[in-house]
């Protein structure tokens, strides 16, 4: 009895120094995910998520603390690429936000009347004017974040979707038209639905 | 040697500790969706096997002996428990992105039954030191094979028109049934 | 005789060529409208440097070219601009981009032309030249053959000067070929010139024998080290990297440049366009079209860049069963969104189409991974992974499969028994990953001002502080000035509002005579 306790003690005690040797040796210091997860984030600051920019949700995901499905702007893609380096299950995207499509600020010229709250608003100075100015959007900048629409006294920025261009357009997926074959039950047509594809 | 190198062989191929052992099957159904997690667990499990095989049979050989027999299991789980929680401190350290992902499953490599049943296959075995390193090794090797074949093909697997209701783990489930009764073409492989 | 190389793959469709080369390259008479996209060319649009109204001559640049990779555009004949706006051009997309619509006069009148001698000028300015000249690829790509050239120190030893022309149907470079050949070796000898090349190919594909006779002839005549290569005819022996394969048997690594192995490749259309810019003064207006296919006279014509695709059709005499155009050969050219859209210089060959002569593709089927594909791709590629990714959308490995080095030449279409359309698969993964890291970039751009943003947030609160400090310590060290014995001015003052007080109070007492003494002594006082 004395002995097999003293046995069960000593490679108690000698894993346990070893364990706390270890703790030592390999110390992590800081975290290096977080960049790895900013990397994913759309970087347009907007704060959807609850967070006050990309980098502290980047932070709280690392940190356990948020979960990988508040970021509206990245869009399920996005969402598919932080379950992937994060080795979770990917979850569609939370809350009521619905992902919106790409679009830019546009600031009515004529109605602006130069306070500067939505200089002051962007997250990546994106709009140039001064006080008593005019401001305009530089749009190659605008994140389309929308932290600007909100702070107009006047109403005068508006979201406008990037629109398909020459210079934009991509090709898209190739979709066929099925095969018209005759199908005369409900279940050959749920096949040839799920199939994706018309049999030959 | 040859018994060695028979050893390796029957553990690997003839003997696979998770697809004709059936042993294991938590992590390899858990973390073979991607390769580079696979390859890791495999390394882990590797690491993990093959100093749990050594140090438990010293354990049992030299410390616990005939007459302490029944603390066989007892004292294996410990050290078992102790070599993973060490792992688990370098793995951080090296490669933080294999870390997180493989998450949970690399403590839980503690509770892999395959990791305490090799060591136990070896006592009952009554393998000397070097054949349970070499069975311990052996037996994480084979399951780092399995783990790396069955990655590949879930990851190719992503792209396929795989119908709603076999989506996901089902497709998966049968793919590792197929592959155990092709790694059961192995027996006879060693007369 | 050289030794030739092979490349790996290459298919054999039926060419279709001889439709087109029974009669010699017409002159398309000038239409009643001619539209002028600004970007005929790969890279940056041409900037409009007309207005609406303006009278225009023959040559006159209309486009101004801006940026690195840009080309000029001029007006094709003299007339004058009606509009500058959105129109339908021979885009996949079928969306709209700006162009010149042109009414022409009818005279035909050129602006001065000014031809060079190319040996009295240097490099750079034979590059600018052609810029100007809006010289760019005429092969297909339209890419400007001002960058081409613009090799820095690379040393190239083989200039090559692509007729292959293996697509199917197309025959504008042959009948080129057979009827200009003068002017395209010595535009090969002025490309030369520009690079510095040790030795000059022209690769031609063994069936144009007339091509290579012409060439040889002039080459001949003009007393030129030049060489001629009959090349196999193999699909698609004419894409630049397959053709520097077979004649010098160098690869162009993933990634790299054809420069980065001492070849360059030109066009022998562009060859002739290098020759018309310099030798003549002429900027490209106009080029050889092969109208083919579904047609009663199928012909080459020399057409005015901007002529309306309908125009030229009408004097190909489309048949009644037509039902669609292509721009470009049948295996790499695009269906035209509408037969409005006008000649661009990338244009080398219109096709009518009908159910007959292409008949409606077939609907795919599943791969079978049989990998007829592998066999035929002339890049060494493996398609049936690459569609693999492509139609599940993993990009990331299908770019670890070379994705970028498809020349989407359309041969693993070709030969796939499932009728998979496997390229229209790869532009889908190619153009969405070029979209993704493009908002990558403006990803990163927008984290690297967001974070300066932060830290010039940081540095004002710092500044606030600092200056509200210094304030705070000239405050403090005001107070305690004022503890201190007041200075002589001080004293002063205080002792004149005294004697005010003083005086004021005397006043109201005494007469006024004696106040005014009283003051003047008060002031003297001070």
């Amino acid at each position: 009895m004395l002995s097999a306790l003293l046995v069960m003690a000593g490679i108690a005690i000698a894993l346990g120094a070893v364990l706390g040797y270890a703790a030592i040796k390999f110390r992590v210091e800081g975290n290096p995910l977080v960049d790895k997860i900013d990397a994913i984030l759309p970087q347009t600051q907007c704060g959807q998520c609850g967070f006050p920019g990309c980098k502290p949700y980047a932070t709280a995901i690392a940190a356990g603390e948020a979960d990988i499905n508040k970021c509206p702007p990245g869009g399920e893609e996005g969402i598919h690429k932080l379950a992937e380096l994060l080795g979770m299950e990917f979850k569609p995207l939370g809350g009521n936000a619905v992902p919106k499509p790409k679009s830019v600020a546009f600031i009515d010229e004529a109605t602006c009347i130069g306070c500067t709250l939505c200089i002051q608003a962007c997250p990546v100075d994106a709009i140039a004017g001064a006080a008593k100015q005019m401001h305009t959007i530089i749009a190659a900048e605008c994140t389309g974040c929308e932290l600007c629409v909100a702070p107009c006294p006047v109403d005068c920025i508006s979201m406008k979707v990037i629109e398909e261009k020459i210079t934009n357009w991509k090709w898209k997926y190739p979709v066929y038209a099925l095969n018209t074959v005759e199908t005369t039950n409900v279940a050959g047509a749920a096949l040839q639905k799920t199939n994706g594809r018309a049999p030959g | 040697m040859t018994e060695y190198l028979l050893i390796l062989i029957s553990t690997v191929f003839v003997n696979n500790i998770v697809m004709v052992k059936i042993l294991g099957l938590c992590p390899f159904m858990g973390v073979s969706k991607k390769l580079e997690a696979a390859i890791g667990m495999g390394a882990a499990t590797t690491f993990v096997l093959t100093l749990g095989s050594g140090a438990s049979y010293l354990i049992n050989h030299y410390l616990l002996g005939p007459d302490l027999a029944y603390l066989t299991t007892l004292s294996f789980i410990v050290v078992i428990a102790g070599i993973v929680q060490f792992t688990e401190m370098v793995v951080e350290k090296t490669s933080p992105a294999l870390y997180q992902t493989l998450g949970i499953y690399l403590p839980l490599i503690t509770t892999n039954c395959a990791v305490l049943g090799i060591p136990l296959l070896n006592v009952q075995a009554k393998h000397n030191f070097m054949e349970s390193i070499f069975f311990g090794m052996g037996g994480a090797l084979g399951f780092t094979l399995v783990m790396v074949l069955f990655a590949g093909i879930r990851e190719r697997m992503e792209g396929a028109d795989v119908p709603v209701i076999f989506k996901g783990s089902a497709i998966a489930m049968v793919t590792a049934g197929l592959m155990s009764l092709s790694f059961m073409g192995f027996s006879g492989l060693i007369k | 005789m050289r030794k030739l190389n092979h490349f790996h793959g290459g298919i054999h469709p039926p060419s279709n060529k001889t439709q087109s080369t029974q009669v010699a390259i017409a002159h398309a008479p000038l239409p009643s409208k001619l539209i002028v996209p600004f970007h005929q060319h790969a890279g940056e649009i041409a900037k409009p440097v007309v207005q609406v109204g303006d009278h225009v001559l023959k040559g006159q640049l209309i486009g101004m070219p801006d940026g690195f990779v840009s080309s000029a555009v001029h007006a094709p004949t003299s007339g004058t601009i009606t509009a500058i706006d959105l129109q339908l051009i021979a885009h996949p997309s079928g969306l709209p981009n700006l162009c010149a619509t042109l009414i022409p006069d009818g005279k035909d009148e050129w602006v001065e032309r000014k031809a060079v001698d190319y040996r009295d000028h240097s490099q750079p300015e034979l590059q600018q030249l052609l810029r100007m000249n809006g010289v760019v690829g005429l092969g297909g790509a339209a890419f400007p053959s001002d960058v081409k050239l613009r090799i820095g120190k690379q040393k190239i030893k083989t200039l090559i000067l692509n007729g292959a022309e293996c697509e199917p149907y197309i025959t504008c470079d042959d009948m080129l070929m057979r009827e200009r050949a003068n002017e395209i070796v010595q535009g090969a000898q002025m490309l030369r010139f520009m690079l510095d090349a040790d030795e000059v190919l022209y690769g031609v594909e063994d069936n144009k024998p007339e091509a290579i006779a012409a060439l040889q002839q002039a080459i001949k005549e003009s007393n030129l080290n030049h060489d001629v290569v009959a090349i196999p005819t193999v699909y698609p022996g004419g894409s630049a990297k397959q053709l520097i394969r077979v004649l010098t048997g160098l690869e162009v690594p993933s990634g790299k440049l054809p420069t980065d192995i001492g070849v360059q490749c030109f066009n022998v259309a562009t060859a002739y366009s290098v020759c018309r810019a310099l030798a003549h003064g002429e900027p490209l207006l106009s080029r050889i079209i092969t109208i083919t296919g579904n047609v009663r006279r199928a012909q080459n014509f020399e057409a005015l860049i901007g002529t309306p695709i309908d125009y030229l059709v009408a004097l190909g005499e489309a048949l009644s069963d037509t039902d669609g155009y292509i721009m470009g050969g049948p295996m790499m050219g695009i269906p035209l969104p509408s037969v409005h859209v006008p000649v661009v210089k990338a244009t080398n060959c219109i096709i009518a189409t009908s159910a007959k002569l292409f008949p409606q593709p077939q609907p795919s089927m599943p791969c079978i991974r049989c990998t007829r594909c592998v066999e035929a791709c002339p890049a060494d590629l493996q398609p049936q992974d690459l569609y693999w990714f492509a139609q599940s959308k993993e990009f990331g490995k299908a770019q670890k499969f070379s994705l970028f080095d498809c020349i989407e030449c359309g041969a693993c279409s070709y030969v796939c028994p499932s009728h998979i359309p496997l390229v229209q698969y790869y532009r889908f993964a190619k153009s969405e990953i070029r979209a993704r890291e493009h908002d990558k970039q403006l990803a990163d751009q927008a984290r690297v001002r967001h974070e300066f943003r932060e830290h010039r947030f940081e540095r004002e609160k710092q500044e606030k502080a600092d200056k509200l400090a210094a304030r705070e310590a000239a405050a403090q060290a005001a107070k305690l000035a004022s503890t201190q014995p007041l200075t002589p001015q001080q004293l002063a003052e205080q002792a004149d509002l005294e004697a005010r007080r003083e005086h004021i109070r005397e006043v109201a007492q005494s007469s006024v005579e004696n106040t005014a003494v009283e003051n003047t002594t008060e002031r003297t006082g001070n």
